[in-house]
């Protein structure tokens, strides 16, 4: 049984594209004092940082809960949005629903979604059109892929 | 390669300036935020046409060495002040993305993807 060793939970706004980022600066600079392997914290942080995106991009807003363990970092984004009605195409890489705005932002090109799954050892994607979706991501702490 | 050699070759301009002895290990051109955080590698030197905040956030996230910004677009001050807040050094060319490949993939650097 892996100890639970320190836990946070950020909210995420829609369309605050100045602040996307923000809290995986943080997260970034909370696992480097910790002394967390560095390939490690890149990993985590991609996938904080893409999941921060989707949630600016598409969702009205959303929440990112990340438990760090003596094992492992689990990341989940739950968010309250549109939903996501074909997952199995949301995952193939350059397929998006993007708009122009969110292209010109430098995102939306389908490598999103692809980005957290490829970052992660273990990984969910949950959807309820109309609803929400929830992306569950873990990864170990000893690297291996 | 230094930064600093990089940075001479493309004829840059100084935004946010670089410690002495930065190493460039590869480099990763692209707009597009996500391919840089999937395919770039620590010490890669990060090109791009796009200046707004998430450049910087991308930047802080991959680890890269710099920013050089291509045709001559540059960042507005909160841009520049979140590049210094994070450490990572800014560039601006007034080359092209392609002709900015081409001379440091003749000084002997590789892309990343």
């Amino acid at each position: 049984m892996s100890e639970e060793l320190l836990s946070r939970s950020f909210t995420l706004h829609s369309h605050d594209f100045d602040r996307a980022g923000e809290i995986s600066t943080e997260i970034k600079a909370m696992l480097k004092e910790l002394g967390i392997d560095s390939q490690v914290i890149r990993r985590v942080v991609v996938v904080c940082f893409e999941a921060e995106m989707n949630v600016v991009m598409y969702a009205d807003e959303g929440t990112l809960t990340f438990v760090l363990t003596d094992e492992d970092v689990g990341i989940e984004i739950a968010d309250r949005g549109p939903g996501i009605g074909d997952l199995d195409r949301a995952l193939e890489e350059g397929w998006s629903t993007a708009t122009d705005e969110m292209r010109e932002m430098g995102f939306g090109f389908g490598m999103g979604l692809p980005n957290i799954r490829r970052n992660s050892d273990s990984f969910d994607l949950r959807s309820e059109v109309g609803v929400g979706t929830t992306v569950t991501s873990r990864i170990r702490l000893d690297g291996l892929d | 390669m230094k930064l600093a050699g990089v940075i001479a070759l493309m004829g840059c301009e100084t935004l946010s300036a670089a410690g002495d002895d930065v190493d460039v290990e590869a480099v990763v051109a692209s707009d597009g935020m996500s391919e840089i955080l999937a395919f770039s590698r620590p010490h890669a030197l990060m090109l791009t046409g796009l200046t707004n905040i998430q450049s910087v956030r991308t930047a802080v996230v991959a680890d890269v060495s710099a920013i050089v910004y291509v045709r001559d677009k540059r960042p507005e001050q909160k841009v520049l002040d979140l590049a210094v807040q994070n450490g990572i050094p800014i560039f601006v060319t007034s080359l092209g993305m392609f002709d900015s490949c081409g001379i440091l993939y003749e000084a002997g650097l590789e892309g990343v993807m």
